[in-house]
C-alpha cells in the first residue's frame, strides 16, 4: 500500500502549494476579478529590454505563414494565462494595451525569451527561435488585435 | 504484487482524465539528463517511464516509474516520483520514492543558465531505475535477489548542478551530480550530458501530429565519476543513447531512448520508454475546488 499512500501525499501536497499559490495573488479593487494584477507596472518589463534586443527586426516579418503559426502557439502556450483573446486572464495581463502593441518585435521577443519568471512569466527559451518570432508576429497581427478593440495603454 | 503496478498505472491515467485542460507541450527527450526548462506554473505533468535492461550473469528487469512534475513558480519545480521494478523469473517489488526540487538563478536568460537540483530519495535497495549513475554503481550490483534487495533500506540526498544552453534551436544540458546516502557513506559523484533538437525549428500553419517540429532527437550519455575517496573514471559504468521526443498536438508526449553500456561495468543494453501528458492550470482547477471565487 505504499505507493497509494505515497500519490495520496503527493496530491495533498500539490493541492496546499496551489492553494498557497492561490491566496498570493492579490486582486486590485474595482477590477473584474478575473483580471490579472501584480501591483506596479504590470508592463514595466519591457522597458527594460536592452537596445540591441529593441533593434533586432523579425525575421518571420515576411513569411506568409508566421501569423497562422504563432496563432496556434499562443492557443497552446500563451492563452491559458493571457486569454484566448490575449485580453488577459487571472494569471497574466492583456497584450491588447498599447504598451505591448507599441512594443518593438525585438522588444517582444527579449520579453518572451527571458520572461519575467519572479512574476510568472515563464522564459520561453524553449521554444525554437523562429517559432518565438512567429509568436511576435501573431501578437501585433490584426488577428490578434483588431484596431478597433486595442485596449488603451496602463498607467503605473 | 499486481497493486504496485496497477497504482502506478492509475497514478498516470486518472489525473489525465480527470483534467480535461491540456496543452501542446514542448519537451525534450532526455530520460536522465535535465535541462534548465521547468515546468509552466500552475502546470502539472504526469509521466510514466520505464527501463528494459539487461543482466550478464543474472536475470534482465524492467523497472518503471511514475512522475508528477508540478510548476509552482516560473523559477521553481517541484517533483514527486513512485519507483518500482519487475526482475524477471524473480519478482515484482515497489522500490521507493523521491522528491525532487529545481530552481532556476538567474533572472534572465543567458548563453549557460544554472538550475539547481535538491533531491530526497526514500527507497530500497531493489531500484533497478538507473535515473541516474553515481559513484561505482556497475551492473553487478544488480545480480542480488528482489528478497534480499529490499531489506536494504537507503535514505539518499542528491545535488545536482544543471548548466544549459538554448541554441540555434539546440539544447545542450550538462548536469554535475553529488549524491550522499544519509547513513554513513561518502559523497558519490556522476555526470550527464545531453544534446537535442527539433527536426524543424519553424511552427506549422496547421494541426498536425506528423509535422517535423512534433520530433526531438538528440543523445544523452551519462556515468559515474567515483566518490569522495576516489574520484575518477577507475571502476566506473557510462551509457551513451540516442534519444527521441514524439509532442503531441493532444498534450501527450512519447518518448524512446535506447542506451548502451560503454565498459565491463555497464549493463549491455537499456531500452527507456516514456510517456507523458501535461495539464494545464491545474492550479485554477484547485482553486474552483476550494471555492475561490471566479
Amino acid at each position: 500500500m505504499k505507493p497509494a499512500i505515497g500519490a495520496l501525499l503527493v496530491c495533498a501536497m500539490l493541492l496546499a502549494i496551489s492553494q498557497l499559490s492561490a491566496n498570493s495573488v492579490s486582486t486590485r479593487p474595482g477590477l473584474n476579478s478575473m483580471q490579472f494584477h501584480l501591483g506596479g507596472d504590470t508592463y514595466a518589463e519591457l522597458r527594460k529590454a536592452p537596445d540591441k534586443a529593441v533593434n533586432r527586426p523579425n525575421p518571420m516579418e515576411n513569411d506568409a505563414e508566421a501569423v497562422a503559426a504563432g496563432k496556434l502557439l499562443f492557443a497552446d502556450h500563451c492563452s491559458e494565462c493571457h486569454g484566448d483573446d490575449a485580453k488577459g486572464g487571472r494569471k497574466g495581463p492583456s497584450l491588447r494595451v498599447s504598451d505591448v502593441q507599441n512594443a518593438t518585435p525585438g522588444t517582444l521577443f527579449w520579453l518572451l525569451t527571458n520572461g519575467v519568471v519572479r512574476k510568472k512569466m515563464p522564459a520561453w527559451s524553449k521554444l525554437p527561435e523562429p517559432q518565438r518570432w512567429q509568436l511576435v508576429r501573431f501578437l501585433r497581427s490584426p488577428e490578434a488585435v483588431p484596431n478597433a478593440s486595442r485596449d488603451g495603454a496602463t498607467k503605473p | 504484487m499486481i497493486y504496485v503496478r496497477l497504482t502506478l498505472v492509475l497514478a498516470l491515467v486518472l489525473p489525465s482524465l480527470a483534467f480535461s485542460g491540456s496543452v501542446a507541450a514542448q519537451e525534450n527527450p532526455y530520460f536522465v539528463a535535465y535541462d534548465h526548462n521547468l515546468e509552466e506554473p500552475g502546470n502539472l505533468e504526469v509521466e510514466y517511464f520505464s527501463t528494459f535492461g539487461t543482466q550478464r550473469a543474472g536475470k534482465d528487469f524492467h523497472s518503471y516509474w511514475t512522475e508528477f512534475e508540478y510548476g509552482v513558480n516560473a523559477w521553481w519545480t517541484t517533483e514527486f516520483y513512485l519507483d518500482a521494478q519487475t526482475t524477471f523469473h524473480d519478482s515484482t517489488v515497489y522500490s521507493g520514492f523521491k522528491w525532487e526540487n529545481r530552481f532556476r538563478v538567474l533572472k534572465h536568460e543567458h548563453w549557460i543558465n544554472p538550475v539547481l537540483y535538491a533531491e530526497y530519495a526514500d527507497s530500497n535497495g531493489t531500484d533497478k531505475t538507473l535515473k541516474e549513475v553515481v559513484g561505482h554503481d556497475a551492473e553487478l550490483d544488480y545480480l542480488t535477489s528482489n528478497a534480499e534487495a529490499r531489506r536494504e533500506h537507503k535514505r539518499e540526498m542528491e545535488l545536482k548542478l544543471i548548466l544549459s544552453s538554448n541554441s540555434k534551436g539546440w539544447n545542450f544540458s550538462e548536469n554535475i551530480i553529488a549524491e550522499k546516502n544519509l547513513s554513513n557513506e561518502p559523497w558519490e559523484f556522476g555526470y550527464a550530458l545531453a544534446a537535442s533538437r527539433p527536426l524543424a525549428l519553424k511552427g506549422s500553419a496547421t494541426r498536425c501530429t506528423f509535422c517535423r517540429q512534433n520530433f526531438i532527437v538528440g543523445a544523452e550519455m551519462y556515468g559515474g565519476l567515483g566518490d569522495r575517496h576516489s574520484f575518477g573514471l577507475r571502476e566506473t559504468s557510462h551509457y551513451l543513447a540516442p534519444v527521441a521526443g514524439w509532442n503531441l498536438p493532444s498534450g501527450w508526449t512519447l518518448r524512446v531512448s535506447p542506451g548502451f553500456g560503454l565498459n565491463d561495468n555497464s549493463h549491455k543494453f537499456l531500452l527507456r520508454w516514456g510517456l507523458s501528458r501535461e495539464i494545464k492550470g491545474l492550479d485554477q482547477l484547485l482553486r474552483r475546488l476550494f471555492g475561490a471565487k471566479s
